[in-house]
């Protein structure tokens, strides 16, 4: 076979399966590709496939990429922190593990905000990834190394965290599709805590086909993590090729204001490309939904600021030398921490403290419940919201790192669905000044099927090409 | 608005030193970043409830049965200080 990393994942897997590609082969090609990184997107890359690899299993070898916040056994896993700087955990997340145990290996770690709180991919502590379809541009974040791994090529398909937008948001500014599945669906076991009531791992890839495949070898309930119920129904790969009878809601409040003219532009073309494959497209209502991003950026804080107080320089990480306990803890956490994670402690701990919790926390979690019923009401007149995933394309680096309000506005539009803990799925949809915008498709909680198969429909009739190295 | 003395307040809190300069800069962060938060304080939001888990879990304890686990070992190998089996750290008493 010519180039084995032209091949979508699912592609891959067939090619294996009918004796046309070997899985050491396919592994070796991206080896070699993400060694030769240009973008900094990976942190560490295997040698190797596993030699203990179930050769029958249903994945076939495809190698994985992994977002550098999941715990994997012996292999560094730093969250994109200084603090947690060569450290190798004693286990590995339960969804790395049931990947690797359904045929697909680990390639390689991949570069993220610093504990996933940022959406540039700049408050990295080993610096920003470069998004591959112009390198003077960010590639979003906080899954911004595996975004640009997939888009570049270097990797067939990643693992990525969503808290407010962290898959889906760079999946968007990268071009490739980026899926959040229901809360629940898939354990959290192993992955270095940000906001427990929030981050879902989910999967980052060339097409929708990559991303039900990846997908239904993630989901299941763990022992390990309480939160965890797992999927009703198994993921199946989509064939969906219209769109007859689908209803789709426009909410008002987030597909005007605030959104680039090019973005909307290449948004309301795909309404019509849903339109042409009979769906029926309406305005809807989210009337809590411009109250989200407040919400969230009290509830996130809060619950990272609480995660966070384990990096204390005792039992892993980096420590920094003082004369005194509290010392020892305050000089680690000084020197350990970058500004933005920093930030948000102070934040999450002030919205805490004493004298300030109803009218921060108590408010924001009440808040949580309006947005959750704004879209339960949605859901009784349509099948799904759709919005642009991002309010722009992707932006030059330091553009917004002065500004963290501006930043947080990246976030505009997938954290109302994170608040709400339904799926959510990005896929490419069109260009706006040559850089590609997403295409956001929400459901109500356990609708993955249903996601997948309309973004798939969406998907056959746009056509987008997800390679970068042809636009350039 | 937060002020100086907030700041160095909730830094205490969080067992975070601050640098002098990120003190003054937290401070106009930190404010600038409250006063959009706090517009949901115009909400009405008399009888809503707070949302506790987003998912309905009904059966969430596992059963509680002994299995191996990480080995003494395992789980001081990452420490940046170890002594006598047991993490090390300096005295709590300022030397």
């Amino acid at each position: 076979m010519s180039d084995p990393t032209t091949l979508t994942a699912a592609q891959a897997v067939a090619a294996i399966e009918a004796g046309e590609l070997g899985a050491a082969e396919l592994f070796d090609a991206y080896r070699v590709r993400a060694g030769a990184d240009e973008l900094n997107a990976f942190l560490w890359v295997a040698d190797a496939p596993p030699t203990d690899a179930p050769e029958d299993a249903p994945l076939r070898g495809v190698p994985l990429g992994v977002k550098d916040l999941f715990c994997t056994e012996g292999v560094p896993s730093q969250a994109g922190s200084k603090i947690l700087h060569g450290y190798c955990p004693p286990y590995t997340a339960t969804v790395v593990e049931r990947l690797a145990r359904a045929g697909a290996p680990l390639l390689g770690k991949l570069n993220q905000d610093e504990f996933a709180m940022g959406s540039s991919n700049e408050n990295s502590a080993y610096g920003p990834v470069l998004n591959p379809w112009d390198r003077s541009r960010v590639p979003g974040g906080s899954s911004g190394g595996s975004a640009a791994a997939v888009a570049a090529g270097m990797a067939p398909w990643a693992l990525g965290t969503d808290t407010g937008g962290s898959i889906r948001q760079p999946a968007a500014l990268c071009g490739i599709v980026g899926l959040k599945p229901t809360y629940g669906s898939c354990s959290r076991y192993g992955m270095i805590a940000f906001a427990s009531s929030l981050d879902q791992a989910g999967p980052l890839t060339r097409d929708v086909t990559d991303s039900a495949l990846l997908l239904g070898h993630m989901v299941g309930e763990d022992p390990c993590d309480a939160t965890s119920v797992g999927h009703p129904e198994a993921i199946r790969l989509p064939q969906r090729r219209d769109l007859d009878g689908v209803r789709l809601g426009v909410p008002e409040e987030l597909s005007g204001e605030g959104i680039e003219p090019g973005v909307l532009e290449a948004f309301h073309a795909a309404l019509d490309r849903a339109r042409e494959l009979g769906a029926s497209v309406q305005p809807c209502r989210l009337p809590h939904a411009p109250h989200a991003l407040s919400a969230y950026y009290v509830l996130a804080p809060a619950e990272c600021s609480s995660n966070l107080a384990r990096f204390d320089g005792v039992r892993y990480g980096v420590r920094a030398d003082a004369d005194d306990l509290v010392g020892m803890y305050t000089a680690t956490r000084h020197d350990g921490f970058g500004a933005e994670v920093k930030r948000r402690i102070m934040l999450g701990t002030y919205a805490l403290s004493s004298g300030y919790y109803d009218a921060y926390y108590g408010r924001a979690q009440r808040v949580r419940t309006k947005i959750a019923q704004d879209f339960v009401a949605a859901f009784e007149r349509f099948d799904f919201v759709v919005t642009p995933t991002s309010p722009g394309v992707a932006f030059q680096l330091g553009a917004k790192t002065a500004d963290p309000l501006a930043m947080y506005l990246n976030d505009y539009c997938t954290v109302p669905m994170s608040l709400a803990g339904i799926p959510a799925i990005s896929i490419p949809c069109g260009l706006s000044e040559g850089l590609p915008v997403g295409l956001q498709i929400a459901g109500p909680a356990f609708s993955e099927n249903a996601i997948l198969d309309a973004a798939f429909a969406l998907e056959q009739t746009i056509g987008f090409d997800a390679s970068p190295g042809r636009v350039a | 608005m937060i002020d100086r003395d907030q700041v160095l307040h909730v830094a205490r809190l969080a067992r975070l030193q601050l640098s002098e300069d990120e003190v003054g800069r937290m401070a106009a962060e930190l404010s600038s970043i409250l006063d959009h938060i706090e517009k949901i304080g115009e909400l009405d939001l008399e009888g809503v409830a707070p949302t506790s888990h987003v998912v309905d879990v009904s059966h969430a304890l596992r059963a509680d049965e002994p299995r191996p686990s990480l080995s003494h070992e395992q789980a001081l190998a990452s420490a940046p200080a170890v002594a006598d089996g047991g993490f090390l750290v300096p005295s709590p008493q300022a030397g």
